[in-house]
């Protein structure tokens, strides 16, 4: 019996050491997880990019935003803390205001806004990431990453191209979802459709990649999508200008740069 | 049913597949691509169904890369595109007041903002082009603000060194930590425009300043010297109704304060400086101030109102708690030219200082409430010297302030209240607002301002015949 254990067991690590990393069966569901945030959020030691957001209401109307939206991830820890720098450019009544986020890990982020025509630098109270970011249908939490220790997972199905995990909340009262589903890309673990359930288990917000690319090694979603199926509509956010490892100091995340733009970095 | 779905997929995929990667370079492709990448043996339900398996996105299906593109887009241009608005707005008074028209405010106005970078420079100016039916002057006044022409900046930014900033020209001025009550930031102040119903932006005053910003990681350090006092732009009978002290009552129109502005570059400067710093999640800072009174507070022996010497130190703290934000100011106002408060013609000294707390209390729904207390300096010599007749003041001057902003229809239409108020000498200022986005461009507003309180020459009650509603219209570009 025992000599049939051990058979099974070398074979079984024979099998995993022949496969190519896309099957890894072993991992466990929190380090895909964690590996889909870092490949969401936290590619490069630091990165910046142009973002052209289109919100689309229920009735069709659209509303444009123009932002560049620059990153670093503090001492390059992946699923670490972050800085977050957005300075926005339309529509025209918020060109120059800037906006800047200070995320951790546990506890909330200290963000700050600042307002040019004041010459005002606000602190803002943070006490919900699941709002709207800026109007459109992509939270802050979108834009900025949930921490993956805020879920349990559950990986439910692998596919030939998806590990398919289930996220309930550790701590349902701060979340309007009961859970969500994620496919997570075996290759590069983009998370490339997220949906998201309510109590009644109806699927009411979902998020997708639309488009990847591969910028200085780093695979990428340049286009992504929200729709969230309650309110109506669907916002798209395309990225472009790219860029990863672009050196920014850390300094620029502060209001000496929400007073006076770090304009090196955000053409 | 699953075969005929299959059907469709391959269906879709097939005229898409024609044109696999590589990619155009360029933004070429389109979502429905994502079918294509499907494997054979993975037929795509059709999206919605919770079983369904997305379609891998362009870009991730292949081996072969995708080639990059996307690329740098820089501006060949130093000059950056000019901005701006043209703006309506009008606001009818609530109430017949003797000494004024009928609107606070009839106005049309162009902004205009032009921003030029060469090299590590920022030049930038920024003027408004108004029209106005209330006040008819036309001809420029660069200090009240008033005429067919205001200059709010213009202005050169320049790094001398890597730690060090330098902003000279006019420019708008913001520091502290209080929401619409300002403590250590002694730069000048626009009450007519905040109380006639422009935008809030309008509350600061430009000044005409050289602002030296140093960065240290043990504290930041702001100088700014305005070397021609910058007086607020004051209320001053045009357009709002005021008590004046000596008339002892209620004027306007009739009787518009022309006080003695002290105006002789270099002597008549103003100083002011802050240290900042993180600690931890807190911001902390300290203040000075050495200047004037930012309104004409003082007269003269011969009657004349004039702007008394002031100095003020002070500081701030700012963090989160418990969800919010959390304010804390303090500021010692010095009244130089009356330093024991018996001069009943000069402002007493006195001490300020106020907390608040601002948090999301609901959906897009935050509220905020501050506590302000002016305690007076010297009030026994103060009382004393009170002119017989005179209706004494309470030491201190308590406010209670209340904000509201609510964000609805996709945060296109935002709602907000704010309320001035004091528990001890019962006058007020309730302001209210509504302002939607039409579209990116065009934004529709009205709102009102409402003044109340028993009596009628205390800050906000004297006020109260200019009780006012307004109405805009504005298109940005």
């Amino acid at each position: 019996m025992s000599s049939l254990r051990s058979k099974l067991i070398g074979a079984a690590l024979l099998a995993a050491a022949a496969l190519p990393a896309s099957a890894q069966t072993e991992m466990t569901v929190q380090n895909i997880v964690d590996k889909a945030s870092a490949a969401a959020y936290y590619q490069g030691k630091d990165g910046k990019a142009k973002v052209a957001m289109t919100i689309s209401d229920v009735r069709g109307r659209e509303r444009s935003r123009e932002f560049v939206i620059v990153r670093s991830d503090i001492d390059d820890v992946d699923n670490g803390e972050q800085r977050f720098y957005v300075f926005f450019n339309r529509p025209a009544d918020v060109n120059r205001t800037a906006f800047m986020v200070w995320k951790h890990v546990e506890g909330d982020d200290y963000r700050w806004i600042y307002l040019p025509a004041l010459d005002l630098v606000k602190r803002i109270a943070v006490s919900d990431e699941r709002t709207s970011f800026v109007g459109s249908h992509f939270f802050y939490e979108d834009v900025s990453g949930r921490a993956p220790n805020e879920d349990n997972h559950l990986l439910l199905e692998e596919t030939d191209n998806y590990f398919i995990v289930e996220s309930s909340p550790k701590d349902a009262s701060g979340v309007e979802f009961a859970k969500y589903k994620n496919w997570i890309h075996k290759d590069t673990f983009i998370p490339v459709k997220t949906e998201y359930y309510d109590a009644n288990g109806d699927a009411y917000r979902t998020y997708s990649a639309v488009r990847v690319e591969t910028v200085a090694g780093h695979p990428t979603i340049v286009e992504s999508r929200m729709e969230d199926h309650q309110i109506g509509g669907a916002t798209t956010m395309v990225y472009s200008a790219v860029e990863y490892d672009i050196g920014l100091p850390e300094g620029i995340f502060s209001e000496r740069y929400l007073r006076n733009p770090p304009r090196k970095y955000l053409r | 049913m699953w075969r005929w779905v299959f059907f469709l997929c391959v269906l879709i995929a097939a005229p898409a597949g024609a044109q696999e990667l590589p990619l155009p370079s360029g933004l070429g492709e389109t979502p429905q691509e994502e079918e294509t990448e499907k494997a054979a043996d993975e037929p795509g339900l059709p999206s919605g169904l919770e079983t369904a398996e997305p379609g891998l996105p362009s870009g991730l299906a292949t081996s072969a890369p995708a080639p990059r593109i996307t690329q740098e887009r820089r501006s060949d241009s130093d000059f950056l595109p000019i901005t701006g608005f043209l703006e309506g707005r009008v606001g009818p008074r609530l109430q017949n007041d003797p000494d004024e028209g009928a609107f606070t405010i009839g106005e049309a106005r162009l902004r205009l903002e032009a921003q030029w970078e060469p090299g590590d420079l920022v030049v930038r100016v920024v003027g408004d082009g108004v029209f106005d039916q209330v006040v008819k002057t036309r001809e420029p006044d660069l200090e009240t603000g008033e005429g067919a022409f205001d200059l709010r900046e213009a202005n050169i930014v320049w790094r001398p060194l890597p730690f060090a900033d330098l902003k000279a020209g006019r420019q708008i001025l913001t520091w502290g930590v209080g929401d619409l009550i300002f403590i250590n930031d002694l730069f000048p102040k626009d009450f007519k425009s905040f109380f006639i119903g422009r935008d809030e932006e309008y509350l600061k005053a430009p000044s005409d300043a050289v602002r030296l910003s140093l960065f240290h990681e043990f504290a930041n350090i702001d100088l700014v010297y305005t070397p021609r006092f910058d007086a607020d732009r004051y209320i001053d009978g045009s357009r709002l109704s005021y008590f004046n002290p000596i008339a002892g009552s209620v004027v306007g129109e009739s009787f518009i304060l022309r006080p003695v502005t002290p105006d002789d570059w270099f002597s008549d400067d103003e100083f002011a400086g802050r240290a900042y710093r993180q600690l931890g999640a807190f911001e902390v800072a300290a203040y000075g101030y050495i200047g004037r009174f930012k309104g004409p507070g003082g007269v003269t022996p011969t009657g004349d109102f004039f702007f008394p010497k002031l100095a003020v130190y002070g500081a701030s703290m700012r963090g989160p708690w418990r969800g919010g934000v959390v304010t804390a100011e303090f500021g010692r106002y010095i009244s130089q030219d009356d330093s024991l408060g018996a001069d009943p013609l000069i402002p007493n000294g006195d001490f300020r200082v106020l907390i608040g707390y601002e948090k999301e209390i609901a959906e897009e729904l935050t509220a905020g409430v501050q506590y302000f207390a002016q305690v007076r300096s010297d009030h026994d010599a103060f009382l004393a010297a009170l002119p017989a007749g005179a209706e004494p003041r309470d030491r201190v001057r308590y406010l209670f302030t209340l904000r509201l902003t609510k964000l609805a229809l996709n945060q296109n239409l935002t709602i907000s209240a704010f309320n001035f108020w004091s528990p001890n000498e019962h006058d007020g200022h309730l302001r209210l607002r509504a302002s939607y986005k039409l579209n990116d461009d065009w934004l529709v507003e009205g709102g009102g301002n409402f003044f109340y309180g028993p009596r009628n020459d205390i800050f906000f009650s004297q006020l109260k015949d200019n009780t006012n509603l307004f109405f805009a219209a504005r298109r940005s570009f």
